[in-house]
């Protein structure tokens, strides 16, 4: 990697003052995806603002019963909360299938919602990469594209974003707070991360000069009921094929409320909103279960190698629901 | 004529290599050039970036490394993994993928295993690091290091380190009361007396063996958890009686 400048940030607002006052200034934390990028040249900073050591480590309860988590605290600190674990276990279940341990203790919440694809094509240098080099081409598009997205792909990129907890944290309506050269706001999550359109080379609506100070998650009385399942090429430590967040809050048999997000179809998580309104009144069983699926790929447009994702997609769907139903547990 | 004519691509070849490598040698020309070449296609080419970092090329950092502090200077883009080896002698930690993918420079951090090649130096100032050569006591090994020994847990012995490290914080994990992606109840996770085969094995799946040594390993992780692990021959022979059967 080229060499940078390394400075720790003081505060906050001396992050986001070094960061706003150099465009090529980049944020480091746990540093598991920045460090392997810059190895490759991905990313070439002028300097490293390092917030590792800000106090922004902290998972409190909200008022309204939800939770809140620093966007310093580390992957391993959220799943082995015993709130996270007791309320929200999707969430928990979703941070342990994703990497490895060793990468878990030092990956931030705040940098996992960061991290860039691992499109094969963006990461070899070899290749045009609009999301690398705007306006250069997408050779996955008609590539090797079996890991590439069903949804939302744009003819620029037909990238997947990668995290697991993102998926979780799509389907529970967190809101991502963030700080920047104009103040704070807060961003729902659905609205944090971007479909690839003409600017595939942005992944997110921050703005320059923004942090991600926290994330929030709102009390939800059934997230105990929930399934994250995940589908890839090995048993462990790889990234999805196709992941399902699987949120159903159930009065007996019957389906009260539905909450369905897709893994590894799309430049962002994917909610499937059709399918949730379908799922909502209905009985607890395969039927409608198969439904539902087929609601949820209804729009997918796979790619030349990837169609195998849409069947996928559908069975581990109607798996989570059946899991979620039951209560939940390992998928 | 004919080999004149052959002669001068190559000749141009080598004037380009050695103008290139004279550039190389120049801070300022070399990343000029990568600007201008990622320029290609833009409607204007990107102004002048300024090259040099916003710090001096190298910066102190005091690393607490096996219960000894070690103050040295390096460049902030240097990995905690290479200063170990190549700085501090401690070439216990391997380099293998240097990517976070093997595993074979797993080290502790303030308790918790961690890649040591995705770790830059100069954000580990005041942390406690515990490689493979800071886990035995004078000649006594540790608990685990005698079990990868008595369980054969190694064979070209590469990625031992990072196992026999990743071992050690797996075994204070299940102490802590972590969970595993196969967990399969989140409010109990698994004490050290019920520490399932299969949880050993995804809880180990951040490094690699390409020797294949993951029966004696996990077996190893079963001695130093207290239990008491099939012997290899039985493996063996276990393996037979079904072929056979």
């Amino acid at each position: 990697m080229n060499n940078f400048g390394y400075v720790r940030a003081a505060s906050v607002k001396d992050a986001i003052d070094r960061s706003a006052g150099d465009p090529k200034a980049m944020i480091i934390a746990g540093g598991t995806n920045l460090v392997d990028r810059m190895k490759v040249f991905l990313d070439e900073p002028s300097q490293l603002i390092d917030i590792s050591r800000l106090e922004l480590k902290k998972i409190e309860k909200t008022a309204d019963g939800g939770l809140r988590i620093g966007a310093l605290v580390t992957n391993t600190e959220v799943a082995d909360h015993a709130e996270v674990r007791a309320q929200y276990p999707v969430l928990a279940r979703s941070i342990l299938s994703g990497a490895s341990q060793q990468i878990r203790n030092l990956a931030t919440v705040g940098g996992n919602l960061l991290q860039r694809t691992r499109c094969p094509y963006y990461y070899d240098t070899a290749f045009a990469c609009n999301k690398r080099m705007p306006g250069s081409g997408c050779p996955a598009a008609n590539g090797v594209n079996r890991g590439h997205a069903i949804f939302g792909n744009s003819e620029h990129c037909v990238a997947v974003h990668p995290s697991d907890m993102c998926v979780a944290l799509a389907a529970l309506d967190a809101v991502v707070e963030v700080e920047g050269p104009k103040g704070p706001r807060k961003i729902a999550f659905g609205e944090f991360h971007r479909l690839p359109g003409d600017t595939p080379n942005r992944d997110t609506n921050l703005e320059p000069g923004e942090l991600i100070t926290a994330v929030t998650i709102p009390a939800s009385p059934f997230a105990k009921s929930s399934v994250y399942l995940k589908l890839r090429d090995r048993a462990s430590y790889a990234f999805a094929l196709i992941s399902v967040a699987a949120v159903l809050d159930m009065s007996g048999k019957k389906i009260k409320t539905a909450r369905l997000a897709l893994g590894g179809v799309a430049h962002k998580p994917w909610r499937t909103t059709e399918a949730e309104a379908f799922l909502q009144g209905k009985a607890a069983d395969t039927a409608t279960f198969q439904k539902a699926a087929e609601l949820a790929l209804k729009g997918a447009k796979p790619l030349s190698h990837n169609t195998f994702k849409v069947t996928l997609a559908k069975r581990a769907i109607v798996r989570a629901l059946t899991i979620s139903a039951k209560g939940g547990g390992v998928a | 004529m004919e080999n004149q004519e052959k002669a001068v691509p190559k000749a141009s070849r080598r004037k380009f290599l050695s103008q290139a490598l004279t550039a190389a040698g120049s801070v300022v020309v070399a990343p000029t050039l990568i600007e201008s070449a990622t320029a290609i296609g833009a409607e204007a080419p990107p102004s002048p970036v300024p090259v040099a970092p916003s710090t001096a090329g190298e910066i102190s950092v005091t690393l607490h490394i096996n219960g000894a502090k070690k103050t040295l200077s390096v460049e902030p883009r240097v990995t905690l993994l290479d200063t170990l080896r190549e700085r501090l002698e401690l070439t216990g930690s391997k380099k293998g993928c240097d990517h976070g993918q093997c595993g074979a420079c797993t080290v502790l951090i303030d308790g918790q295993r961690a890649y040591s090649c995705l770790c830059l130096a100069v954000m580990q100032e005041g942390k406690e690091i515990v490689t493979i050569e800071g886990l035995a006591k004078g000649e006594v090994l540790h608990p685990v290091q005698e079990a990868f020994i008595h369980q054969d847990g190694f064979q070209c012995g590469y990625c031992t380190p990072g196992q026999i490290c990743a071992s050690v914080a797996l075994l204070d994990e299940i102490k802590r009361g972590c969970a595993s992606a196969i967990t399969p109840d989140l409010s109990s996770p698994p004490q050290l007396s019920n520490l399932s085969e299969a949880e050993i094995k995804e809880r180990l799946s951040g490094n690699l063996c390409r020797c294949s040594a993951y029966n004696g390993i996990v077996a190893a992780v079963q001695q130093a958890a207290g239990h008491t692990p099939p012997s290899a021959a039985a493996l063996v022979l276990g393996a037979t009686a079904k072929e056979g059967a």
